[in-house]
């Protein structure tokens, strides 16, 4: 299962069958809000291609454009937005379509998942309806009862107990997990090519969080679709997808498979993210390294590179000349970052000053590395 | 890489200018233009009401040497009414003894709702239950009626103060749920905790945390209720349970011109009714500019 | 459905019982019916009232009772009457006319004028605001929602009285023009309610064109600004995108989701609606000449007629209660989250 990014892979499994076939391409999107302040450009040159059974993982924080990405290609953007590139599925062009062309790929082809369970369902109607709705819209051949019965099996799969009851429950009945296992249903009910998850567990309780992401990846298998996994949680990426992309401020800074971005980062954001995610696999005394100051606005984005404000490596070329998505060695793996090959071999805690609320280690950390930038906490 | 730079870059990461609350509603409001408009409108009308008669030769009486129905001239620009009264300097009082009602009103039953709401919706229980049910016994009991009943029966004639008092005391119901609304969501969260911990008494922090932070919903309601006491003093005072005779109201000005819309006399009937509607028109947009600009879920984009 | 409407009736009792004490009270201080008769007499004969008479007076208006006693009195009738008062019993007090008005009958007899006009102003105007409402908030800062906007401030801002003095003179216009009287602008209806239910019904209609559509200002601006809103509120909300997502047409998507949404919160604003449509027929009914509840309010209002003032109270809040009621059925069938409360 490779990605292939911008082309630049060859090797992998071309024409394998029905498993690796490309399914989704995603060429140079941009997508660009009109504000009362001016032009924001939520996403600047978004590509990626996606293939059969393949699971994409798109990380940030929130506003760099990660959701936007994925609404633009199914155009639920409002009218207003303003979306240029490409997007093909099986080589269709999706974007510029009409609301019935599209109505005919969203939930059938393609279908999402959106953040948050507790208002991703309409409150009036039970869930059986909502689900058979799912159904019906694209097969109006189907009767009602056969609906109910593919929508009870459907819940079955994602695990929720007592499906034939639950069915004809309205959304306030059921706790938050087992909403999103509905929304998770409603998105393979129609055994789509491509499902797109965005944040799907993030607003959910961390217990039921395993529980959600099991049922997705059960969905994935079932209908053999491509997943996107959005999220601004590295765990739940390195456990769940084949490839990464990572983005700041509506542009892809770094891309590649999940090990080389986990082991091999070549971009100080990723290397500055994976720093402060705390892991099972260090040592105690191991401190994490955060990122400090926010994501610059989308309306006034900083000359050069957008991450520089932040960056501690960050030198003049910087602010003047905005770094390329350069490939890293042969396997596809891209960053743009102008010192992308000072960072091999480099650890978060080598860049980023550690963090601590102990004044004692706080002036220790001052002391050792005084070419360190300060933290920010004082401004 | 020295200490200075550094400080620039990170100046230069907080890309958005740091700006306090009044600065962020105040430039959200002048966006929108409607608001800024009636803004400067209403404005005009105030001063027109409460300067013009400084600056005007005629009062609101009766002269002799005001001929009677004479049509707008530059010597009277509304006209005069059939006994002589200049009408531009009756309007200038008409039009301040309506704004003085609503003004008294807005300010008087926003802080009784203000404080109603804010004391149900903070000790909830048995205080919630009994002022929740007496703003539903208000509701039920019909608004115009009893304000009616109420000001009908002023001995020795209706002032502007009696129509504020009276309006005032029966208009705080909306303000009132719309506050406790807000403060049930309010109480729960960390800030009240935490006055709480201190030791904060609960009168301290009604008025210091529960109020300020309810602002935008009371300053909104405040400015609405201009335009309610406004329409509801010119209503009582047309059906002749307002303000009373020899004093003056846009109401008494509208009744007495009652069936002039399309005679040769319109501008008796026109002018004060468009006074009417222009400061409550005006006042509503500046209510509406005013919700926008607060709503702190109002973003520049939306998703 | 059955438990939950009884349930809100009963809970209903104690608000209506509440505001009639509180009403009562109200009307009580803020004027004496007594002293007001009183003086009449003296300005008719010239001369002082003898103590005799205003005792007389005292006695029939039962004012020689306590506040509290009379209030009960009015309430339940149980105690020393003249079989005129006591809701309970139907009998709604005496009035200050005497015995040729019964506040009771009264009331009866003019209960449906008003009504038809509240009903049809109220029903029309949240037809129509329901329908701006939603194009306006389906074609946001569109030229159309600008000018339903623009509109809805204008309606939200105009006296209703000025309003009904504009339409009145204007219908008198038009009708002079046309030269015959296609609008009523005075009275209510030509035959009352005599005949069969069509003929009530054709003969009222050109009376009743004007002032519905007058009555129909205030609660429309209100009702479109919310209906707006709410719809607005929904469109933007994670259902809709999620029913989109699924691949159903815009279409669809709004008739099914977003509409059906966005009326619920419209349905518990309704009542408020009636409530001031029956205070809006006050000044209709003065300005139209018309002989329903309004204008008996007015007159009990100008006369300081106690009894009748109240009387009108208690049944315009009853209406409003019934309002309220119907509102939240409305509620229950629209929202299944109350269903069960």
């Amino acid at each position: 299962m490779d990605l292939t990014v911008n082309g630049t892979r060859v090797e992998g499994s071309p024409g394998a069958g029905e498993k690796g076939e490309l399914v989704l391409e995603v060429d140079d999107l941009n997508v660009g809000f009109p504000t009362d302040d001016g032009m924001v450009n939520a996403v600047r040159g978004v590509s990626y291609q996606l293939r059969r059974g393949q699971s994409l993982g798109i990380v940030g924080e929130s506003g760099s454009g990660k959701s936007v990405t994925s609404m633009a290609v199914l155009g639920l953007l409002p009218k207003t937005a303003q979306v240029t590139g490409s997007a093909k599925l099986l080589g269709e062009e999706l974007l510029g379509l009409g609301d019935a062309a599209l109505s005919e790929v969203r939930g059938k082809r393609i279908s999402m998942i959106f953040q948050d369970p507790l208002t991703s369902l309409n409150p009036v109607y039970t869930v059986g309806f909502q689900l058979a709705e799912a159904i019906r819209v694209h097969y109006p051949e189907v009767k009602r009862a056969e609906a109910r019965e593919r929508s009870i099996d459907l819940l079955d799969t994602v695990g929720i107990p007592n499906p034939s009851q639950r069915v004809d429950a309205y959304p306030h009945e059921l706790s938050g997990g087992m909403r999103q296992r509905v929304v998770i249903a409603i998105a393979m009910a129609n055994n789509p090519d491509v499902i797109i998850a965005d944040e799907p567990t993030t607003a959910l309780d961390v217990t039921v969080q395993a529980q959600v992401l099991e049922a997705l990846e059960r969905a994935r298998e079932e209908v053999n679709a491509a997943l996107i996994l959005i999220t601004h949680d590295l765990g739940v990426i390195a456990g769940h997808t084949d490839d990464v992309l990572v983005m700041y401020a509506g542009r892809p800074v770094e891309q590649g498979t999940v090990d080389e971005i986990f082991y091999e980062p070549r971009m100080p954001y990723t290397l500055g993210l994976i720093g402060s995610m705390p892991r099972m696999d260090e040592e105690r005394g191991h401190r994490l390294t955060p990122v400090h100051g926010t994501p610059p606005s989308m309306l006034k984005l900083p000359s050069g590179c957008p991450f520089r404000p932040r960056c501690p490596m960050s030198q003049d070329i910087c602010a003047e000349v905005e770094p390329d998505l350069l490939p890293i060695g042969s396997t596809g793996h891209v960053a743009a970052c102008h010192f992308a090959d000072q960072l091999e071999g480099k650890r978060p805690e080598d860049v980023f000053a550690p963090d601590s609320t102990d004044p004692e280690i706080e002036v220790a950390v001052e002391s050792e590395a005084p070419q360190e930038p300060r933290s920010q906490e004082d401004m | 890489m020295s200490n200075t730079t550094t400080t620039a870059f990170e100046a230069e990461a907080i890309t958005t200018k740091e700006r306090t609350q009044l600065q962020l509603v105040t430039k959200r409001f002048f966006r929108h233009k409607a608001a800024v408009i009636s803004l400067i409108g209403f404005i005009t009308i105030v001063l027109f009401a409460f300067v013009g008669p400084y600056l005007w030769q005629w009062d609101h009486r009766i002269h002799t040497e005001i001929p009677s129905w004479a049509p707008p001239s530059p010597e009277h620009p509304f006209g005069s009414d059939r006994a002589g009264r200049d009408m531009m300097g009756t309007v200038m009082r008409a039009t301040g003894q309506s704004l003085k009602v609503a003004l008294v009103v807005a300010l008087g039953s926003t802080f009784i709702g203000a404080v109603v709401g804010a004391v149900a919706g903070y000790y909830r229980g048995w205080v919630d239950a009994l002022l929740m049910r007496l703003v539903d016994i208000l509701f039920v009991i019909p608004f115009l009626v009893i304000t009616a009943a109420m000001a009908g029966n002023v001995r020795g004639g209706t002032t502007w103060w009696h129509m504020a008092l009276i309006l005032m005391v029966f208009g705080w119901l909306g303000t009132s749920r719309a506050v406790r609304a807000e403060v049930l969501s309010l109480r729960e969260k960390e800030f009240i905790e935490a006055a709480r911990s201190v030791g904060g008494s609960d009168l301290h922090i009604i008025f210091r945390h529960l109020i300020p932070n309810t602002m935008s919903v009371i300053i909104v309601s405040a400015t609405l209720q201009i335009a309610f006491a406004i329409l509801s003093e010119s209503t009582l005072s047309f059906l002749g349970l307002g303000i009373q005779a020899p004093d003056t109201s846009l109401g008494l000005l509208i009744q007495a011109a009652e069936s002039s819309a399309f005679s040769e006399r319109w501008y008796l009937f026109y002018i004060p009714g468009i006074f009417v509607i222009l400061i409550a028109l005006t006042i509503n947009f500046v209510g509406d500019g005013l919700r926008d600009a607060m709503d702190p879920r109002q973003t520049m984009v939306r998703r | 459905m059955l438990v939950f409407t009884i349930r809100r009736i009963v809970m209903m009792i104690p608000v209506l019982i509440g505001a009639s004490l509180l009403a009562f009270v109200l009307v009580s201080v803020s004027g004496d019916p007594v002293a007001d008769q009183v003086f009449i007499l003296e300005q008719s004969t010239g001369e002082p009232v003898p103590q005799e008479t205003v005792d007389n007076i005292k006695e029939r208006l039962y004012y020689d009772r306590s506040l509290p006693e009379r209030y009960w009195l009015w309430l339940t009738g149980i105690g020393e009457t003249n079989g005129d008062i006591g809701l309970l019993q139907g009998e709604w007090g005496p009035s200050i006319e005497g015995s040729a008005i019964d506040v009771g009958e009264e009331i009866g007899s003019r209960f449906w004028i008003t009504l038809r006009l509240v009903l049809f102003a109220t029903v029309a105007s949240i037809a129509i605001a329901i329908l701006t409402g939603v194009v306006s908030a389906v074609k946001q800062y569109s030229k159309v929602d600008y000018l339903l906007t623009f509109i809805g401030f204008l309606a939200l801002s105009m006296p209703t009285f000025w309003f009904g003095l504009l339409m009145k003179e204007a219908a008198v216009q038009t009708n002079n023009a046309i030269g015959s009287t296609f609008f009523q602008t005075y009275r209510d209806s030509t035959r009352g309610f005599h005949g069969n239910g069509w003929e009530v019904f054709l003969d009222a209609i050109p009376y009743l064109i004007i002032p519905t559509i007058v009555l129909m200002l205030t609660g429309y601006a209100a009702m479109s600004r919310y209906q707006r809103a709410s719809m607005l509120e929904v469109l933007n909300s994670d259902y809709v995108r999620l029913a989109r997502a699924k691949g159903v047409r815009n279409g669809t998507v709004m008739r099914r989701h977003a509409l059906r949404t966005a009326l619920i919160p419209v349905a518990t604003f309704a009542p408020l609606g009636l409530a001031t449509a029956m205070g809006g027929s006050l000044v209709i009914e003065r300005i139209f000449g018309w002989r329903g509840l309004g204008a008996f309010a007015y007159d009990a209002i100008t006369h300081n007629d106690a009894f009748a003032v109240l009387g009108y109270l208690f049944i315009s809040g009853v209406i409003v209660l019934i309002g309220i009621l119907i509102s939240d059925l409305m509620y229950g069938v629209l929202d299944p989250r109350i269903r069960y409360e």
